[in-house]
Protein backbone atom coordinates (compact mmCIF):
# COMPACT_ATOMS: atom_id res chain seq x y z
CA UNK A 1 0.00 0.00 0.00
CA UNK A 2 2.58 2.51 0.99
CA UNK A 3 6.24 2.16 -0.21
CA UNK A 4 8.48 4.74 1.20
CA UNK A 5 12.44 4.78 0.10
CA UNK A 6 14.97 6.40 1.74
CA UNK A 7 13.24 9.38 2.65
CA UNK A 8 15.16 12.15 3.96
CA UNK A 9 13.28 16.25 4.75
CA UNK A 10 15.97 19.04 5.50
CA UNK A 11 14.39 21.82 7.28
CA UNK A 12 17.22 24.07 6.50
CA UNK A 13 20.63 22.51 7.44
CA UNK A 14 18.74 20.34 9.50
CA UNK A 15 17.72 17.40 9.13
CA UNK A 16 14.13 16.05 9.88
CA UNK A 17 14.26 12.74 9.11
CA UNK A 18 17.09 10.52 7.01
CA UNK A 19 17.05 7.86 4.64
CA UNK A 20 13.38 6.18 6.45
CA UNK A 21 12.33 3.18 3.94
CA UNK A 22 9.33 1.34 5.05
CA UNK A 23 6.60 -0.83 3.44
CA UNK A 24 3.19 -0.94 4.88
CA UNK A 25 0.97 -3.52 3.58
CA UNK A 26 -2.49 -3.27 2.75
CA UNK A 27 -5.35 -3.64 5.73
CA UNK A 28 -2.82 -3.31 8.74
CA UNK A 29 -2.94 -0.80 11.25
CA UNK A 30 0.72 0.60 11.63
CA UNK A 31 1.77 2.70 14.54
CA UNK A 32 4.84 5.75 14.07
CA UNK A 33 5.84 5.76 17.79
CA UNK A 34 8.95 8.10 18.84
CA UNK A 35 9.40 10.74 21.15
CA UNK A 36 8.47 14.44 19.85
CA UNK A 37 10.49 15.85 17.26
CA UNK A 38 11.68 12.13 16.40
CA UNK A 39 9.77 13.11 12.63
CA UNK A 40 6.78 11.68 12.80
CA UNK A 41 5.06 14.40 11.48
CA UNK A 42 7.23 15.06 8.78
CA UNK A 43 6.70 11.43 7.44
CA UNK A 44 3.18 11.61 7.67
CA UNK A 45 3.12 15.44 6.07
CA UNK A 46 5.19 13.98 3.21
CA UNK A 47 2.35 10.81 2.71
CA UNK A 48 -0.57 13.32 2.19
CA UNK A 49 1.42 15.41 -0.09
CA UNK A 50 1.69 18.48 1.87
CA UNK A 51 5.34 18.74 1.41
CA UNK A 52 7.90 17.08 -0.45
CA UNK A 53 10.80 15.25 0.52
CA UNK A 54 14.52 16.24 -0.12
CA UNK A 55 15.59 13.13 -1.67
CA UNK A 56 13.47 9.85 -1.47
CA UNK A 57 10.35 8.34 -3.35
CA UNK A 58 7.09 7.67 -1.81
CA UNK A 59 4.42 5.64 -3.20
CA UNK A 60 0.68 5.12 -2.34
CA UNK A 61 -0.78 2.35 -4.55
CA UNK A 62 2.11 2.58 -6.78
CA UNK A 63 1.23 6.38 -7.27
CA UNK A 64 4.01 9.03 -7.00
CA UNK A 65 3.34 11.83 -4.55
CA UNK A 66 5.74 13.84 -5.99
CA UNK A 67 4.24 13.52 -9.27
CA UNK A 68 0.40 12.49 -8.55
CA UNK A 69 -0.31 14.32 -5.87
CA UNK A 70 -4.05 14.82 -6.25
CA UNK A 71 -4.67 10.91 -6.94
CA UNK A 72 -2.65 10.14 -3.82
CA UNK A 73 -4.84 12.48 -1.79
CA UNK A 74 -7.74 10.64 -3.18
CA UNK A 75 -6.81 7.47 -1.45
CA UNK A 76 -6.10 8.91 1.93
CA UNK A 77 -8.06 10.37 4.88
CA UNK A 78 -5.64 12.65 7.12
CA UNK A 79 -6.40 14.06 10.27
CA UNK A 80 -3.59 16.27 11.38
CA UNK A 81 -2.33 17.22 14.26
CA UNK A 82 -3.97 18.91 16.99
CA UNK A 83 -6.96 18.61 14.75
CA UNK A 84 -7.55 21.95 12.97
CA UNK A 85 -10.98 22.36 11.74
CA UNK A 86 -13.20 25.56 10.58
CA UNK A 87 -14.55 26.13 13.63
CA UNK A 88 -16.84 29.10 12.26
CA UNK A 89 -18.64 26.43 10.54
CA UNK A 90 -21.17 23.80 11.90
CA UNK A 91 -20.35 20.24 11.89
CA UNK A 92 -22.79 20.05 9.28
CA UNK A 93 -21.63 22.75 6.82
CA UNK A 94 -18.03 21.74 7.38
CA UNK A 95 -18.33 18.17 6.54
CA UNK A 96 -20.60 19.04 3.40
CA UNK A 97 -17.92 21.32 2.48
CA UNK A 98 -15.31 18.27 2.75
CA UNK A 99 -17.52 16.06 1.00
CA UNK A 100 -17.78 18.61 -1.79
CA UNK A 101 -14.19 19.34 -1.82
CA UNK A 102 -12.90 15.62 -1.78
CA UNK A 103 -15.56 15.46 -4.97
CA UNK A 104 -18.68 13.81 -3.85
CA UNK A 105 -22.05 16.02 -5.03
CA UNK A 106 -25.53 15.42 -5.28
CA UNK A 107 -27.31 12.72 -3.53
CA UNK A 108 -24.50 10.97 -2.55
CA UNK A 109 -23.46 14.20 -0.82
CA UNK A 110 -26.38 13.47 2.24
CA UNK A 111 -25.88 9.98 2.23
CA UNK A 112 -22.17 10.20 2.31
CA UNK A 113 -22.08 12.97 5.46
CA UNK A 114 -24.79 10.90 7.34
CA UNK A 115 -22.73 7.53 6.89
CA UNK A 116 -19.68 9.18 8.26
CA UNK A 117 -21.76 11.70 11.40
CA UNK A 118 -23.27 7.66 12.19
CA UNK A 119 -20.20 6.20 12.21
CA UNK A 120 -18.15 9.23 14.77
CA UNK A 121 -21.48 8.88 16.75
CA UNK A 122 -21.99 13.08 15.61
CA UNK A 123 -25.46 12.69 15.42
CA UNK A 124 -26.57 14.82 17.78
CA UNK A 125 -24.19 17.54 17.13
CA UNK A 126 -24.39 18.18 13.31
CA UNK A 127 -26.22 21.77 13.54
CA UNK A 128 -23.92 22.79 16.25
CA UNK A 129 -20.83 25.04 15.48
CA UNK A 130 -17.32 23.42 15.63
CA UNK A 131 -16.02 25.94 18.01
CA UNK A 132 -18.58 25.01 20.75
CA UNK A 133 -18.12 21.39 20.88
CA UNK A 134 -15.48 19.57 23.63
CA UNK A 135 -12.43 18.49 22.15
CA UNK A 136 -13.46 15.15 22.30
CA UNK A 137 -16.22 15.68 19.75
CA UNK A 138 -13.82 17.52 17.68
CA UNK A 139 -11.30 14.96 17.22
CA UNK A 140 -14.62 13.02 16.36
CA UNK A 141 -15.48 15.34 13.68
CA UNK A 142 -11.59 15.23 12.42
CA UNK A 143 -12.70 11.96 11.79
CA UNK A 144 -15.62 12.39 10.15
CA UNK A 145 -14.11 14.49 7.53
CA UNK A 146 -11.04 11.90 7.04
CA UNK A 147 -13.60 8.99 6.52
CA UNK A 148 -15.83 10.96 4.30
CA UNK A 149 -15.82 9.45 0.89
CA UNK A 150 -14.20 6.13 2.66
CA UNK A 151 -10.43 6.45 1.55
CA UNK A 152 -8.35 2.97 1.59
CA UNK A 153 -6.13 4.83 3.81
CA UNK A 154 -6.38 6.79 7.22
CA UNK A 155 -3.63 8.81 8.34
CA UNK A 156 -4.36 9.99 11.64
CA UNK A 157 -1.14 12.73 13.33
CA UNK A 158 -1.77 11.75 17.36
CA UNK A 159 -5.22 11.64 17.27
CA UNK A 160 -5.32 10.67 20.56
CA UNK A 161 -3.17 13.86 22.25
CA UNK A 162 -4.91 16.26 24.59
CA UNK A 163 -8.35 13.88 25.84
CA UNK A 164 -9.11 12.89 28.84
CA UNK A 165 -9.00 9.13 30.25
CA UNK A 166 -12.43 8.47 28.80
CA UNK A 167 -12.05 10.19 25.39
CA UNK A 168 -8.82 8.70 24.66
CA UNK A 169 -10.19 5.38 24.79
CA UNK A 170 -13.63 6.16 22.76
CA UNK A 171 -11.55 7.32 20.32
CA UNK A 172 -9.48 4.25 20.48
CA UNK A 173 -12.79 2.26 19.92
CA UNK A 174 -13.69 4.43 17.10
CA UNK A 175 -10.29 3.75 15.31
CA UNK A 176 -9.86 -0.29 15.76
CA UNK A 177 -13.57 -0.25 14.38
CA UNK A 178 -12.41 2.09 11.23
CA UNK A 179 -9.88 -0.25 10.88
CA UNK A 180 -10.76 -3.37 9.67
CA UNK A 181 -10.26 -3.03 5.83
CA UNK A 182 -8.87 -0.15 5.88
CA UNK A 183 -5.17 0.60 6.34
CA UNK A 184 -4.07 2.73 8.83
CA UNK A 185 -1.44 5.03 9.65
CA UNK A 186 -0.92 6.26 12.95
CA UNK A 187 1.67 8.46 15.02
CA UNK A 188 2.18 9.05 18.49
CA UNK A 189 4.25 9.07 21.59
CA UNK A 190 2.04 7.02 23.87
CA UNK A 191 3.35 4.07 24.46
CA UNK A 192 0.09 1.88 25.41
CA UNK A 193 -1.55 3.57 22.84
CA UNK A 194 0.51 1.43 19.99
CA UNK A 195 0.54 -1.90 21.98
CA UNK A 196 -3.15 -1.79 22.13
CA UNK A 197 -3.99 -0.77 18.51
CA UNK A 198 -1.31 -1.89 16.18
CA UNK A 199 -0.52 -4.60 14.53
CA UNK A 200 3.20 -3.26 13.45
CA UNK A 201 4.74 -0.89 15.25
CA UNK A 202 7.97 1.70 13.59
CA UNK A 203 10.01 2.91 15.89
CA UNK A 204 11.46 6.59 15.03
CA UNK A 205 14.43 8.49 16.65
CA UNK A 206 16.10 11.55 15.57
CA UNK A 207 14.79 11.34 11.83
CA UNK A 208 15.40 7.45 11.72
CA UNK A 209 13.95 4.02 11.94
CA UNK A 210 15.11 2.05 14.95
CA UNK A 211 13.13 -0.89 15.14
CA UNK A 212 10.22 -2.25 13.00
CA UNK A 213 7.78 -5.00 14.08
CA UNK A 214 5.06 -6.08 15.96
CA UNK A 215 4.41 -5.29 19.27
CA UNK A 216 4.70 -8.51 20.91
CA UNK A 217 8.52 -9.58 18.66
CA UNK A 218 9.79 -5.89 19.93
CA UNK A 219 9.22 -7.00 23.22
CA UNK A 220 10.86 -10.12 22.78
CA UNK A 221 13.45 -9.48 20.66
CA UNK A 222 15.09 -6.85 23.10
CA UNK A 223 15.22 -9.41 25.76
CA UNK A 224 18.05 -10.66 23.71
CA UNK A 225 17.33 -13.93 26.75
CA UNK A 226 15.07 -14.52 29.32
CA UNK A 227 14.71 -12.88 32.30
CA UNK A 228 13.87 -14.71 35.88
CA UNK A 229 12.59 -13.52 38.96
CA UNK A 230 13.57 -15.85 42.00
CA UNK A 231 12.74 -15.79 45.62
CA UNK A 232 14.59 -18.47 47.34
CA UNK A 233 14.63 -18.70 51.39
CA UNK A 234 18.05 -19.86 51.61
CA UNK A 235 21.72 -18.50 52.85
CA UNK A 236 21.78 -15.26 50.23
CA UNK A 237 25.61 -15.53 49.40
CA UNK A 238 25.45 -19.50 48.52
CA UNK A 239 22.01 -19.00 46.86
CA UNK A 240 23.74 -16.43 44.80
CA UNK A 241 26.77 -18.32 43.87
CA UNK A 242 25.17 -21.33 42.81
CA UNK A 243 22.84 -19.07 40.70
CA UNK A 244 25.94 -17.69 39.38
CA UNK A 245 27.31 -21.36 38.75
CA UNK A 246 24.49 -22.43 36.57
CA UNK A 247 25.22 -23.19 32.70
CA UNK A 248 23.67 -19.88 30.83
CA UNK A 249 23.11 -17.59 33.39
CA UNK A 250 24.93 -14.66 32.87
CA UNK A 251 24.21 -12.42 35.52
CA UNK A 252 22.41 -12.42 39.03
CA UNK A 253 21.69 -9.26 40.57
CA UNK A 254 19.53 -9.03 44.11
CA UNK A 255 16.22 -7.30 44.01
CA UNK A 256 17.07 -4.14 45.73
CA UNK A 257 15.48 -3.85 48.99
CA UNK A 258 13.96 -7.37 49.27
CA UNK A 259 16.37 -9.79 50.64
CA UNK A 260 15.96 -13.17 49.19
CA UNK A 261 14.93 -12.39 45.82
CA UNK A 262 17.25 -12.30 42.63
CA UNK A 263 16.84 -11.45 39.32
CA UNK A 264 18.63 -13.85 37.29
CA UNK A 265 19.54 -12.95 33.18
CA UNK A 266 19.87 -15.87 31.04
CA UNK A 267 20.26 -16.95 27.75
CA UNK A 268 17.55 -18.29 25.79
CA UNK A 269 16.89 -21.99 26.76
CA UNK A 270 13.76 -22.86 27.89
CA UNK A 271 15.36 -25.74 30.21
CA UNK A 272 16.93 -23.33 32.37
CA UNK A 273 14.02 -22.20 34.40
CA UNK A 274 13.11 -25.60 35.56
CA UNK A 275 16.50 -26.69 35.81
CA UNK A 276 17.35 -23.56 38.13
CA UNK A 277 14.08 -24.67 40.59
CA UNK A 278 15.24 -28.22 40.68
CA UNK A 279 18.72 -26.83 41.53
CA UNK A 280 17.11 -24.76 44.36
CA UNK A 281 15.12 -27.60 45.96
CA UNK A 282 17.74 -30.53 45.71
CA UNK A 283 19.85 -27.96 47.52
CA UNK A 284 17.42 -28.02 50.44
CA UNK A 285 16.50 -24.21 50.08
CA UNK A 286 12.78 -23.15 50.06
CA UNK A 287 11.43 -21.56 46.80
CA UNK A 288 9.03 -19.54 47.53
CA UNK A 289 8.63 -17.72 44.24
CA UNK A 290 9.30 -18.04 40.39
CA UNK A 291 8.73 -15.70 37.68
CA UNK A 292 9.39 -15.18 34.04
CA UNK A 293 9.78 -11.44 33.41
CA UNK A 294 8.62 -10.25 29.73
CA UNK A 295 10.30 -6.76 28.76
CA UNK A 296 7.18 -4.13 28.26
CA UNK A 297 6.98 -2.35 25.30
CA UNK A 298 7.60 0.54 27.30
CA UNK A 299 11.18 -0.85 28.28
CA UNK A 300 11.71 -1.72 24.48
CA UNK A 301 11.17 1.71 23.65
CA UNK A 302 13.51 3.48 26.44
CA UNK A 303 16.27 0.93 25.64
CA UNK A 304 15.62 2.09 21.81
CA UNK A 305 15.66 5.48 22.14
CA UNK A 306 18.64 5.92 24.97
CA UNK A 307 20.26 3.34 22.80
CA UNK A 308 22.27 6.28 21.43
CA UNK A 309 22.49 8.77 24.20
CA UNK A 310 25.03 6.90 26.34
CA UNK A 311 22.91 5.62 28.52
CA UNK A 312 22.83 1.98 27.93
CA UNK A 313 22.58 -0.18 30.34
CA UNK A 314 20.73 1.80 32.74
CA UNK A 315 17.09 0.58 31.77
CA UNK A 316 18.02 -2.69 30.86
CA UNK A 317 20.58 -4.74 32.54
CA UNK B 1 -14.50 22.95 -10.68
CA UNK B 2 -15.61 21.01 -7.53
CA UNK B 3 -13.18 21.81 -5.36
CA UNK B 4 -13.75 25.62 -6.52
CA UNK B 5 -17.23 25.76 -5.71
CA UNK B 6 -16.70 24.24 -2.64
CA UNK B 7 -14.02 26.37 -1.14
CA UNK B 8 -16.31 29.39 -2.59
CA UNK B 9 -19.11 27.95 -0.30
CA UNK B 10 -16.97 27.72 2.82
CA UNK B 11 -15.57 30.99 2.46
CA UNK B 12 -19.54 32.66 1.87
CA UNK B 13 -20.11 31.11 4.88
CA UNK B 14 -17.30 31.93 6.77
CA UNK B 15 -17.86 35.53 5.80
CA UNK B 16 -21.18 36.01 6.47
CA UNK B 17 -20.89 34.36 9.94
CA UNK B 18 -17.83 36.41 11.02
CA UNK B 19 -18.06 39.75 11.79
CA UNK B 20 -15.74 41.50 9.73
CA UNK B 21 -18.02 41.26 6.72
CA UNK B 22 -21.25 42.98 8.57
CA UNK B 23 -18.83 45.46 9.88
CA UNK B 24 -17.33 46.19 6.33
CA UNK B 25 -20.40 46.61 4.69
CA UNK B 26 -21.83 48.72 7.28
CA UNK B 27 -18.78 51.26 7.20
CA UNK B 28 -18.66 50.96 3.36
CA UNK B 29 -22.45 52.04 3.02
CA UNK B 30 -22.47 54.51 5.66
CA UNK B 31 -19.58 56.06 3.97
CA UNK B 32 -20.68 55.66 0.44
CA UNK B 33 -24.26 56.76 0.97
CA UNK B 34 -22.81 60.18 3.11
CA UNK B 35 -20.64 60.81 0.34
CA UNK B 36 -23.48 60.18 -2.57
CA UNK B 37 -25.84 62.70 0.06
CA UNK B 38 -23.09 65.54 -0.25
CA UNK B 39 -22.23 65.49 -3.50
CA UNK B 40 -26.00 65.44 -4.14
CA UNK B 41 -26.58 68.25 -2.08
CA UNK B 42 -23.99 70.67 -3.36
CA UNK B 43 -24.79 69.47 -7.03
CA UNK B 44 -28.55 70.70 -6.37
CA UNK B 45 -27.50 73.79 -4.65
CA UNK B 46 -25.64 75.03 -7.33
CA UNK B 47 -28.54 74.47 -9.38
CA UNK B 48 -30.74 75.95 -7.60
CA UNK B 49 -28.13 79.09 -7.88
CA UNK B 50 -27.85 78.39 -11.77
CA UNK B 51 -31.27 79.27 -11.76
CA UNK B 52 -30.43 82.78 -11.37
CA UNK B 53 -27.26 82.79 -12.85
CA UNK B 54 -27.75 81.20 -16.77
CA UNK B 55 -23.32 81.73 -16.98
CA UNK B 56 -23.08 79.65 -14.06
CA UNK B 57 -25.57 76.67 -15.67
CA UNK B 58 -23.91 76.16 -18.86
CA UNK B 59 -20.71 74.75 -16.50
CA UNK B 60 -23.11 72.82 -14.65
CA UNK B 61 -22.87 68.81 -15.22
CA UNK B 62 -24.06 65.92 -13.70
CA UNK B 63 -21.51 63.22 -14.39
CA UNK B 64 -18.59 65.64 -13.74
CA UNK B 65 -19.90 66.68 -10.41
CA UNK B 66 -21.43 63.83 -8.91
CA UNK B 67 -21.24 60.15 -10.60
CA UNK B 68 -16.94 60.42 -11.39
CA UNK B 69 -16.59 61.70 -7.41
CA UNK B 70 -19.04 59.10 -6.55
CA UNK B 71 -16.55 56.61 -8.02
CA UNK B 72 -13.51 57.96 -6.62
CA UNK B 73 -15.04 57.99 -3.48
CA UNK B 74 -15.90 54.10 -3.90
CA UNK B 75 -12.26 53.66 -4.92
CA UNK B 76 -11.26 54.98 -1.55
CA UNK B 77 -13.55 53.05 0.36
CA UNK B 78 -12.39 50.12 -0.83
CA UNK B 79 -9.03 50.82 -0.50
CA UNK B 80 -9.54 51.02 2.95
CA UNK B 81 -12.09 48.02 3.41
CA UNK B 82 -10.77 44.94 0.94
CA UNK B 83 -7.88 44.86 2.78
CA UNK B 84 -9.83 43.84 5.65
CA UNK B 85 -11.72 41.17 3.94
CA UNK B 86 -8.72 39.71 2.39
CA UNK B 87 -6.60 39.32 4.83
CA UNK B 88 -7.85 36.74 6.59
CA UNK B 89 -8.02 33.88 3.75
CA UNK B 90 -4.73 32.32 4.06
CA UNK B 91 -3.26 33.95 7.64
CA UNK B 92 -6.15 32.90 9.61
CA UNK B 93 -5.95 28.88 7.59
CA UNK B 94 -1.83 28.82 8.39
CA UNK B 95 -2.09 30.15 12.49
CA UNK B 96 -5.53 27.65 12.88
CA UNK B 97 -3.69 24.86 11.08
CA UNK B 98 -6.65 24.16 8.95
CA UNK B 99 -4.37 24.73 5.77
CA UNK B 100 -3.06 21.58 6.10
CA UNK B 101 -6.17 20.14 5.51
CA UNK B 102 -7.00 22.06 2.52
CA UNK B 103 -4.03 21.18 1.27
CA UNK B 104 -3.97 17.54 1.53
CA UNK B 105 -7.98 17.55 0.03
CA UNK B 106 -7.47 15.97 -3.26
CA UNK B 107 -7.63 19.47 -5.09
CA UNK B 108 -5.14 21.85 -6.31
CA UNK B 109 -3.66 25.05 -5.07
CA UNK B 110 -5.18 26.90 -8.14
CA UNK B 111 -8.44 25.61 -7.42
CA UNK B 112 -8.12 26.78 -3.84
CA UNK B 113 -7.39 30.05 -4.51
CA UNK B 114 -10.04 30.79 -7.62
CA UNK B 115 -12.33 29.82 -5.02
CA UNK B 116 -11.33 32.13 -2.19
CA UNK B 117 -10.46 34.95 -5.10
CA UNK B 118 -14.24 34.16 -6.34
CA UNK B 119 -15.82 34.52 -3.12
CA UNK B 120 -14.21 37.59 -2.12
CA UNK B 121 -15.22 39.22 -5.18
CA UNK B 122 -19.17 38.19 -4.82
CA UNK B 123 -18.85 40.31 -0.99
CA UNK B 124 -17.71 43.02 -3.11
CA UNK B 125 -20.33 42.76 -5.95
CA UNK B 126 -22.68 42.51 -3.12
CA UNK B 127 -21.69 45.48 -0.99
CA UNK B 128 -21.62 47.44 -4.36
CA UNK B 129 -24.85 45.93 -5.31
CA UNK B 130 -26.10 48.37 -2.09
CA UNK B 131 -25.18 51.20 -3.67
CA UNK B 132 -27.33 50.80 -6.97
CA UNK B 133 -30.38 52.34 -4.69
CA UNK B 134 -28.71 55.51 -5.00
CA UNK B 135 -28.62 55.83 -8.32
CA UNK B 136 -32.07 54.87 -8.94
CA UNK B 137 -33.07 57.59 -6.37
CA UNK B 138 -30.96 59.82 -8.57
CA UNK B 139 -33.23 58.33 -11.53
CA UNK B 140 -36.18 59.94 -10.18
CA UNK B 141 -34.59 63.45 -10.46
CA UNK B 142 -32.94 63.42 -13.16
CA UNK B 143 -32.10 61.64 -16.73
CA UNK B 144 -29.47 59.23 -15.87
CA UNK B 145 -27.14 57.72 -18.62
CA UNK B 146 -27.20 54.17 -17.54
CA UNK B 147 -24.14 53.24 -19.86
CA UNK B 148 -21.94 55.70 -18.21
CA UNK B 149 -22.96 53.89 -14.81
CA UNK B 150 -22.18 50.37 -16.33
CA UNK B 151 -18.55 51.50 -17.53
CA UNK B 152 -17.86 53.29 -13.82
CA UNK B 153 -19.32 50.29 -11.63
CA UNK B 154 -17.03 48.01 -14.67
CA UNK B 155 -13.66 50.14 -13.64
CA UNK B 156 -14.42 49.57 -9.56
CA UNK B 157 -15.57 45.90 -9.81
CA UNK B 158 -12.05 45.92 -12.05
CA UNK B 159 -9.95 48.02 -8.77
CA UNK B 160 -12.06 45.85 -6.70
CA UNK B 161 -10.39 42.61 -8.29
CA UNK B 162 -6.68 44.29 -7.89
CA UNK B 163 -7.23 44.79 -4.69
CA UNK B 164 -8.39 41.77 -3.91
CA UNK B 165 -5.91 40.29 -5.50
CA UNK B 166 -2.84 41.79 -3.74
CA UNK B 167 -4.54 41.12 -0.62
CA UNK B 168 -4.64 37.91 -1.25
CA UNK B 169 -0.75 37.72 -1.56
CA UNK B 170 -0.23 39.70 1.38
CA UNK B 171 -2.64 37.28 3.34
CA UNK B 172 -0.73 33.99 1.98
CA UNK B 173 3.15 35.27 2.81
CA UNK B 174 2.29 35.71 6.81
CA UNK B 175 0.11 34.37 9.23
CA UNK B 176 -1.09 37.57 10.99
CA UNK B 177 -3.88 38.93 9.86
CA UNK B 178 -2.82 42.42 10.61
CA UNK B 179 0.45 41.81 8.96
CA UNK B 180 -1.73 41.02 6.30
CA UNK B 181 -3.69 43.79 6.15
CA UNK B 182 -1.42 46.39 6.92
CA UNK B 183 1.08 45.26 4.28
CA UNK B 184 -2.01 45.39 1.84
CA UNK B 185 -3.05 48.72 2.49
CA UNK B 186 0.55 49.91 2.46
CA UNK B 187 0.59 48.97 -0.70
CA UNK B 188 -2.21 49.59 -2.11
CA UNK B 189 -1.56 52.86 -0.92
CA UNK B 190 1.28 53.18 -2.74
CA UNK B 191 0.25 51.91 -6.06
CA UNK B 192 -2.41 54.42 -6.03
CA UNK B 193 -0.03 57.55 -5.40
CA UNK B 194 2.36 56.42 -7.86
CA UNK B 195 0.91 59.01 -10.11
CA UNK B 196 1.72 61.82 -8.16
CA UNK B 197 5.13 62.10 -8.42
CA UNK B 198 4.53 61.91 -12.72
CA UNK B 199 5.10 65.91 -12.37
CA UNK B 200 8.60 65.56 -10.84
CA UNK B 201 10.33 62.71 -12.43
CA UNK B 202 11.04 63.57 -16.09
CA UNK B 203 8.80 62.75 -18.89
CA UNK B 204 9.35 59.10 -19.87
CA UNK B 205 9.79 57.57 -16.41
CA UNK B 206 6.62 59.97 -15.83
CA UNK B 207 4.66 58.35 -17.86
CA UNK B 208 5.84 54.85 -16.44
CA UNK B 209 4.56 55.39 -13.35
CA UNK B 210 1.27 57.23 -14.59
CA UNK B 211 0.53 54.30 -16.31
CA UNK B 212 1.24 52.20 -13.28
CA UNK B 213 -0.61 53.87 -10.88
CA UNK B 214 -3.77 51.85 -9.85
CA UNK B 215 -6.07 54.58 -9.34
CA UNK B 216 -5.45 56.98 -12.75
CA UNK B 217 -7.16 53.77 -14.73
CA UNK B 218 -10.56 54.53 -13.39
CA UNK B 219 -10.81 58.08 -14.61
CA UNK B 220 -11.81 57.02 -18.21
CA UNK B 221 -14.30 54.35 -16.78
CA UNK B 222 -15.83 57.11 -14.70
CA UNK B 223 -15.87 58.86 -18.36
CA UNK B 224 -18.09 56.18 -19.62
CA UNK B 225 -15.05 54.89 -21.98
CA UNK B 226 -14.20 51.41 -21.75
CA UNK B 227 -10.49 51.81 -23.24
CA UNK B 228 -9.32 47.86 -23.44
CA UNK B 229 -5.68 49.27 -21.89
CA UNK B 230 -7.12 49.94 -18.72
CA UNK B 231 -9.09 46.32 -18.85
CA UNK B 232 -5.65 44.50 -19.89
CA UNK B 233 -4.07 46.85 -16.76
CA UNK B 234 -6.69 45.83 -13.98
CA UNK B 235 -6.54 42.04 -15.30
CA UNK B 236 -2.94 41.65 -15.67
CA UNK B 237 -2.51 43.51 -12.26
CA UNK B 238 -4.66 41.21 -10.97
CA UNK B 239 -3.30 37.75 -12.61
CA UNK B 240 0.26 39.16 -11.62
CA UNK B 241 -0.41 38.82 -7.80
CA UNK B 242 -2.96 35.71 -8.00
CA UNK B 243 0.46 34.13 -10.02
CA UNK B 244 2.39 35.22 -7.34
CA UNK B 245 0.51 33.79 -4.63
CA UNK B 246 0.24 30.40 -6.10
CA UNK B 247 4.16 30.74 -6.48
CA UNK B 248 4.73 31.01 -2.37
CA UNK B 249 1.42 28.22 -1.65
CA UNK B 250 4.44 25.87 -4.25
CA UNK B 251 7.69 27.33 -2.14
CA UNK B 252 6.47 24.85 0.90
CA UNK B 253 7.15 22.00 -1.07
CA UNK B 254 11.01 23.35 -0.82
CA UNK B 255 11.59 25.18 1.79
CA UNK B 256 12.73 24.19 4.92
Amino acid sequence: MIHIEELTKYYGLKPAIQDISLDIEQGKIVGLLGPNGAGKTTILRILTCYMQPTAGRVTVDGLDCRTQALEVRKRLGFLPENVPLYVDLSVQAFLGFAATIKGVSGAMLQRETDRVVEACGLQEHRKRLIKHLSKGLKQRVGLAQALLKDPPLLILDEPTTGLDPAQIIEVRNLIRQLGGERTVLLSTHILPEVSQLCERVVILHKGRVRKEDTPANLAQDIQQGFRTQLSVDGPQEAVQKALADMKGVSDVQPMEGRSGEWMVQSEGDPALRPQMARMVVESGWGLREMRAIELSLEEVFVHLVTEESGEEGEHVS
Amino acid sequence: MRGISGVFRKEITIAFVSPIFYAACFIFLLLSGYFFYSTTAYFSLLSFQAAQNPFLSESLNLTDMVIKPFFGDLAVILLLMLPLLTMRLYAEEKKSGTIELLFTYPVSDASVLAGKFAATMALVLLMLAGTIPFMIILETMVDLEWGLLGAGYLGVVLLGASFIALGIFTSSVTENQIVAAVVSFGALLMFWALGWAQSVTGPTFGAVLGHLSIVDHLDRFTQGLIDTRDVVFYALFTLFWLFLTLRFLNSRFWRG
